[in-house]
């Protein structure tokens, strides 16, 4: 037993050594990885802007288990990181559970938002609202009347996403073809450029000349194959317009990162036990403008897809959010 | 036959091959500029210093128990069964069933139901393949591995669209209920008076685990189907010849390896997660491979091993919380140690062998002088 403390004493240490600056903030990666050009990476932009703007330090962790999802979340608690910014839907239950156990410690998650627990703070999108404005844009500059979208693993969440690109594309044109895929049932879904290019092509091959990859790094492959094959892509989270410029029609922007800095810079006094719904009304959810689509967004089209937005922050124009009854009034999946 | 004495063949061929492989992931670690030594510490700390590090590798070790005992037995008859993966995803499938709609009173029952079901689910998986393989010629490396991606499929749709209850976004099963919680090793050792990490997954499995290693051992050298398991696989047609039948060892064999990679899931699924998630085996069912490999077939062997890789698991997760090292060179550590025990290891052997050769040689020289 000794010999047993004298351990437990040596990874306390070695723990504290590692913790040295008390209260850093901590950020826990979903397993799509820190570098996604997606999800996590807006993320980790979001922590790298607050950490040069305050000078502070963060913790961090990309997860390669479920397992670890737990650990992770206990282990930055007992250093005593605060807040701790989690990551993906993955993460909701993990966080039921060991959220509880510390009750001073200040947690965020993004993408949930069916828990109830004093110490956290979910952070939700209206991801639908987002994916319909991009929806009505590829309708406008499809030619074929046949849009595509490419999912990564088939989640309710990737549907949803799907769900409101529908919407969008019928307001448009009521007679529109969406093509929808999903990349597969695996984690792997996430990070496979190779077979989003694959789908990619199907899907031109089936008529498509804009396609929506809403499929974290599998977008890469999308975009790329777009480009190659002269048709507009669509990119998702970050603004990806500048992947290929000139190519890419517009991104749909989820302001992961505004999420996650916000978190950040409001620290130890981060608001818990609310859910934050990040809609078009605060920029959570938008399309994305710059010189590198100036070019492919006429006038019209930007008119009408700000006519739309305004509709839909005011209530006037409602997307049906897949998960209102799990099912899409625009799209079969 | 034998060159080396039975010791060196043990111990010292995958003590030396580990030892590459640590000198190897040193160098790498040396090249991205962090610490070799300040790195094995903290693994070390990290999986073996503490109960709770303890809690978490034999949780990965329990897994690996599973699907290196899975791959083992396969070996002895020859067949190659890489669907240890696919073979446990549908085993969660089954303990998932046998938690969420039989009412257990107490969870030794509901280990056991569970179990059962597992395994049944796991076995069904795998004899298909092997039904395949004997009938029909389609070789079982293919198979398997195919069935590996019918297996996600299923689950997939199974958790999204079936299982899943309304309004969850996260794919995954209801909570099992509390009847089928499994005590973990804090509850199981809390009445002897030893205190063990609350917050480490490790349970009452990992005997379940222990325990098939030794039904193994049993099976394979102390029974007739053991036996006929292994003249089988060393040689097809001598069996055939002894009125052994390739299609009752093959469909038997592939029935109790898809079987104990079923019973995997009472580990990962009804032990720590209580509910089913999309991703629970998470490469299990191919570490078991290497596990095999290593442990070379032989239930202690197998043993060994997995804690050897769920040491890894966990000192690399410890790599990664507390060092900037990249996830993706603690899978290339990972990748070494699987590198030169599984696939390198003539590498190690054949000089070895040599040496051994060269002592004897010398030896006998000497007596005759």
């Amino acid at each position: 037993m000794t010999l047993m403390t004298k351990f437990m004493g040596a990874t306390a240490a070695l723990a504290l050594s590692a913790g040295a600056a008390l209260a850093e903030p901590a950020l826990i990666f979903d397993l799509g990885g820190k570098f996604d050009k997606s999800f996590n990476e807006a993320a980790f932009n979001g922590a790298t802007r607050w950490a040069e703007e305050t000078g502070g330090t963060f913790r961090e962790i990309e997860m390669q288990s479920e397992a670890q999802r737990e650990q992770a979340l206990r282990r930055f608690a007992e250093t005593g990181a605060n807040p701790i910014v989690t990551m993906g839907f993955g993460m909701a239950d993990p966080l039921a559970a060991v959220a509880p156990d510390y009750p001073d410690t200040k947690f965020a998650v993004i993408d949930v938002s069916w828990l109830d627990i004093p110490n956290v703070r979910q952070v939700a999108f209206a991801e639908h609202e987002g994916s319909y404005l991009v929806g009505m844009m590829a309708a406008m500059a499809s030619k074929t009347g046949t849009v595509g979208f490419i999912g990564g693993m088939d989640v309710p969440l990737i549907r949803h996403f799907g769900c409101g690109y529908a919407q969008g594309v019928k307001a448009v044109n009521p007679d529109a073809k969406i093509i929808a895929n999903m990349t597969g049932t695996t984690p792997s879904a996430w990070n496979d450029p190779v077979k989003g290019s694959e789908i990619t092509k199907a899907q031109i091959s089936q008529g498509a000349d804009v396609v929506y990859a809403a499929a974290g790094g599998t977008g890469v492959g999308v975009l790329q194959t777009a480009a190659d094959e002269g048709i507009l892509s669509i990119g998702v989270d970050s603004n990806q317009n500048h992947l290929h410029p000139g190519k890419v029609l517009t991104s749909m922007m989820k302001r992961v990162d505004v999420a996650v800095y916000e978190a950040m810079k409001a620290g130890e006094d981060l608001e818990t036990g609310v859910v934050v719904t990040m809609g078009l009304a605060d920029d959570g959810v938008g399309f994305a403008m710059d010189e590198n689509n100036a070019s492919l967004v006429t006038a019209e089209m930007e008119a009408a897809v700000n006519a739309a937005r305004d509709k839909i922050i005011s209530g006037e124009t409602e997307v049906v959010a897949y998960y209102t009854n799990d099912s899409c009034p625009a799209l079969d999946f | 036959m034998d060159v080396m004495p039975k010791w060196a063949e043990v111990v010292l061929v995958p003590l030396i091959s580990l030892l590459l492989a640590a000198i190897i992931s040193a160098l790498v670690i040396l090249a991205i500029g962090e610490d070799p030594v300040a790195a094995v510490k903290l693994m070390v700390a990290g999986a073996l210093g503490s109960t709770y590090g303890w809690g978490y590798t034999l949780y990965y070790a329990t897994n690996f128990m599973f699907t290196g005992l899975a791959v083992a037995i396969a070996f002895h008859a020859r067949l190659f069964n890489i669907g240890g993966e696919g073979q446990a995803m549908l085993g969660g499938l089954g303990v998932a069933f046998a938690c969420l709609y039989i009412p257990w009173p107490h969870w030794t029952l509901a280990l056991l139901g569970a179990a059962l079901m597992a395994g049944l689910f796991g076995a069904i998986w795998a004899a298909i393949p092997a039904w395949l393989q004997v009938k029909r010629g389609s070789h079982i490396v293919i198979t398997t591995i195919m069935f590996n991606f019918i297996a996600a499929a299923l689950l997939n749709y199974m958790l999204v669209n079936i299982m899943r209850p309304k309004g969850q976004m996260d794919p995954a099963s209801a909570k099992f209920p509390d009847a089928t919680h499994l005590p973990t090793l804090h509850e199981l050792l809390a009445p002897l008076g030893i205190e063990f990490s609350k917050a480490a997954p490790a349970n009452v499995s990992f005997l379940v685990a222990i325990a098939a290693c030794f039904g193994l051992w049993l099976l394979i050298w102390r029974t007739r189907l053991g036996y006929e398991i292994r003249a089988y696989g060393h040689s097809e047609s001598a069996a055939k010849y002894a009125g052994i039948s390739p299609f009752k060892i093959t469909m038997i064999t592939m029935i109790i390896s898809g079987a104990l990679a079923g019973l995997m899931a009472t580990n990962n699924v009804m032990g720590e997660a209580e509910r089913l998630v999309l991703n629970s085996t998470e490469g299990a069912g191919f570490i078991g491979i290497a596990v095999a490999l290593m442990g070379r077939s032989h239930p202690v062997g197998v043993f060994i091993a997995a804690i050897l890789f769920g040491f890894l698991y966990q000192g690399g997760a410890e790599l990664a919380l507390w060092t900037s090292i990249p996830r993706e060179l603690i899978v290339v550590i990972q990748a070494l140690v699987i590198l030169f025990t599984g696939a390198l290891d003539n590498m190690v052997r054949m000089p070895l062998e040599r040496v051994f050769l060269a002592i004897r040689r010398s030896r006998r020289a000497g007596a005759t002088d």
